[in-house]
């Protein structure tokens, strides 16, 4: 469908969305906006091809995907600065001890496969359906279920040593004492 | 309005009534067997799951509460003006190396 000022401002909102993706993805805001942009391009050049009525933010993840699939994670691996570059995004920096917390998060949520990593993030903040994320990613909506679980349960391997019941509600502590796990 | 509502709460009762001398049925007749694996599954988890949720959707939501960046619109804008991708486009971190 030609690009109508409606499905204009439908591609700007999803903006938002489209670069937590991209920073979820590469860890690295720089080339996550620039992963963002070539999703926009792209989208713009491929306007024609996209369903009206269909949904828009999978339509352009799955674009986004692709991108960072075919490109960025080969560039990934050449520069491994990543060191904070992340936090520099966020416009509130956290208190330190979250800031600490946080960081141990964004380290582990690295660790995973890069297939869990997607699909987590898809459905456990993207907050798309396990149907969406499957036609995102294709592949089979059990194969999304799967990838999640195990995403879930290698983080909290990572994070939470192994699921002891013993961690106290108070994660600051938590996180203090298990800052020099790195 | 209130009568309804009576009603359907009896019904519910009524409902989970049935429901639970059912499962209670089941749970005799088949225990499940905590087996090790799946253990982790268990309430431990539900708590980390929680968590790790939070964690997530926290770290998402503070890029996405960032909105649309300037560059973004303006792409956007000028594309759709029909000027094509812009060559001008200041203020982008390109890594030389990359496109064309």
């Amino acid at each position: 469908m030609p690009l109508t000022n409606a499905l204009r401002d439908e591609i700007l909102a999803a903006v938002p969305s489209l670069r937590a993706f991209a920073i979820s993805l590469s860890g690295k805001s720089d080339r996550a906006d620039d992963l963002v942009q070539e999703t926009l391009l792209r989208a713009l050049a491929n306007i024609d091809s996209f369903q009206p009525g269909s949904n828009l933010p999978a339509w352009l993840f799955t674009i986004l995907r692709n991108l960072f699939r075919s490109d960025y994670r080969k560039r990934r691996r050449e520069v491994e600065d990543a060191e904070g570059s992340y936090s520099k995004t966020l416009k509130s920096q956290p208190t330190q001890s979250s800031h600490l917390e946080f960081e141990e998060f964004r380290a582990a949520l690295e660790k995973l496969p890069q297939d869990q990593r997607e699909a987590l993030i898809l459905v456990g903040a993207s907050g798309f359906s396990y149907e969406d994320a499957a036609a995102i990613c294709g592949c089979a909506v059990g194969t999304i279920k799967s990838r999640v679980n195990r995403a879930r349960s290698k983080l909290s391997a990572m994070l939470y040593v192994d699921g002891t019941e013993d961690f106290g509600p108070d994660s600051t502590v938590r996180a203090v004492i298990g800052g020099s796990g790195n | 309005m209130a009568p309804q509502g009576t009603r359907l709460a009896e019904k519910a009762f009524s409902l989970k009534e049935l429901t639970n001398g059912d499962s209670m049925d089941s749970t005799m007749k088949d225990p499940k067997p905590l087996s090790p694996r799946s253990a982790p599954k268990g309430g431990l988890n539900s708590e980390i799951q929680a968590r790790i949720g939070h964690q997530l959707r926290a770290m998402y939501d503070d890029v996405v509460k960032q909105g649309v960046p300037d560059r973004f619109a303006e792409l956007i804008r000028k594309l759709d003006a029909g000027e094509g991708p812009p060559a001008d486009m200041e203020g982008l971190p390109q890594n030389s190396a990359g496109r064309e």
